[in-house]
């Protein structure tokens, strides 16, 4: 049996782990090196880094932290956020990366996805949906947000999956930073459509969060500012995944 | 003969991860394509990830395949991860007509449409009491090929998903792993550290 994941998600700005509430008003929240190997030290069982650099500067910046996190992490590394070519992909995996997130690029170019399959495995080829509600559904969104394209989450999501992304990394851009618990109505909708794992993400805001998430069909569950803020451990999640019958790394 | 671990490129994606992990051990590994070397290291790894055919052709193409083979023959310490255990097949289903270095008389199938695939994340290997590298524990894997019997002549480590399948295979000092013990945290590092023990036996 797999154990469904508890993934700490450090937003990276520069070389420095930031937070905010649905990309504004970041503040520095520290070490991504330091903050990583406490998770792990925790009980995560994967990283995810997303580069929400502003700047090319920022960006450069990227490959560097990664190299840095993976020289202390034993455990797997996703990174997302600017993986807009094959090239990017590369880059970030040389530095140590075990997959790559595409969301944006992959919109607008959904061949990226099968080309990151073919050459470096499905298993590393991870797609980020950002999902907004609109009437009786979702719509993907881009650009952090910004930008409605009119596609249905689920079609994208099928798309993905036939193109060879190996995972869905699914945001809840209405769930974003609000700690009001996952979309377990969207959870459910996706994974009724792939067989593909899928990460929730988006609104974790107490422990009982992220058992509902797994119960609605997510095989792993991304979670940040519930941890950044030191409110709750990885350890402290485990458990109540744990007391709810879910079997996890221990 | 080299001191260093030597870790064979094939051409995908996790070598960064496999040398993160022997600096985290303190144990000198570096990427070599040369076969003289790949033939007398003290240890040799042969990661991978991505598919069956391209990690096969890139061992072809730097021409490698016969001082794999020898080595592994000769019991030299090796260790295949993932990619590199399935190459220890025949064939595979992932690239029909792709020759595997047929270390083991096995097919590497998929696995069955009931359960997510690929796997993807931790699985409970139960190792064996007469292993010397792979104990109990949770494992992280990313396939999704397997080798779903137990080749003859080698101590098998099993773990379940749609059904029993291959998570080691060992024999000697020869370790294939399906799982990624550069991936798999503490007792991932300790597969890995026993393993660099065997390397060590060896000069």
């Amino acid at each position: 049996m797999l154990a469904p994941r508890v993934i700490p998600c450090l937003d990276v700005d520069g070389g420095r782990v930031v937070k905010g509430v649905q990309f504004s008003d970041l503040r520095d929240a520290g070490d991504p090196v330091e903050i990583a190997a406490s998770y792990e030290q925790q009980g995560a069982d994967e990283i995810v880094i997303l580069d929400v650099s502003a700047t090319p500067e920022g960006r450069g910046n990227a490959v560097a932290t990664v190299a840095a996190v993976r020289a202390v992490l034993s455990i797997p590394l996703t990174v997302g956020g600017g993986v807009r070519s094959m090239a990017d992909a590369g880059r970030l995996l040389d530095a140590g990366a075990d997959r790559v997130a595409a969301n944006t690029a992959a919109v607008e170019r959904p061949e990226l996805i099968e080309e990151i399959a073919a050459q470096f495995g499905t298993q590393c080829a991870v797609i980020s949906i950002d999902a907004g509600r609109r009437n009786g559904g979702w719509e993907v969104l881009t650009t952090s947000g910004t930008s409605r394209t009119g596609m249905d989450v689920g079609e994208w999501a099928t798309r993905c999956a036939g193109l060879g992304a190996g995972e869905i990394l699914l945001t809840s851009w209405d769930r974003d930073g609000t700690r009001k618990g996952y979309d377990t109505e969207l959870l459910s909708s996706v994974s009724d459509l792939v067989t593909i794992p899928i990460i929730a993400s988006g609104g974790a805001g107490q422990a009982i969060d992220l058992v509902a998430a797994i119960h609605a069909g997510a095989s792993a569950v991304l979670v940040a500012s519930l941890l950044h803020d030191r409110d709750l451990t990885v350890a402290d999640l485990k458990a109540t995944m744990t007391q709810h019958g879910i079997e996890v790394r221990t | 003969m080299s001191n260093d671990v030597i870790v064979v490129p094939t051409g995908t994606a996790n070598t960064a991860s496999v040398l993160a992990a022997f600096g985290r051990l303190g144990v000198r590994a570096r990427v070599s394509t040369d076969p003289d070397e790949i033939g007398s290291a003290s240890g040799v790894v042969m990661p991978g990830v991505g598919t069956f055919g391209a990690a096969i052709g890139e061992i072809d193409r730097i021409g490698v395949r016969q001082a794999l083979l020898e080595r592994i023959e000769a019991d030299k310490p090796t260790m295949a991860i993932c990619v590199g255990l399935q190459m220890f097949a025949e064939t595979s289903e992932e690239s029909p007509g792709v020759r595997g270095l047929g270390v083991v008389a096995s097919d590497m199938t998929r696995f069955p449409s009931l359960v997510a695939v690929p796997q993807l994340g931790w699985n409970m290997v139960e190792g064996s009491d007469s292993s010397r590298f792979v104990r109990s524990g949770w494992a992280y894997f990313a396939n999704s090929y397997r080798l779903a019997t137990a080749p003859g002549g080698w101590i098998p480590a099993m773990a379940t998903h749609g059904g029993p399948f291959v998570a080691a295979i060992e024999r000697g000092n020869v370790l294939a792993c399906q799982f990624h013990p550069e991936l798999s945290g503490p007792w991932g590092l300790a597969v890995i550290d026993a393993w660099i023990d065997a390397t060590k036996g060896t000069l």
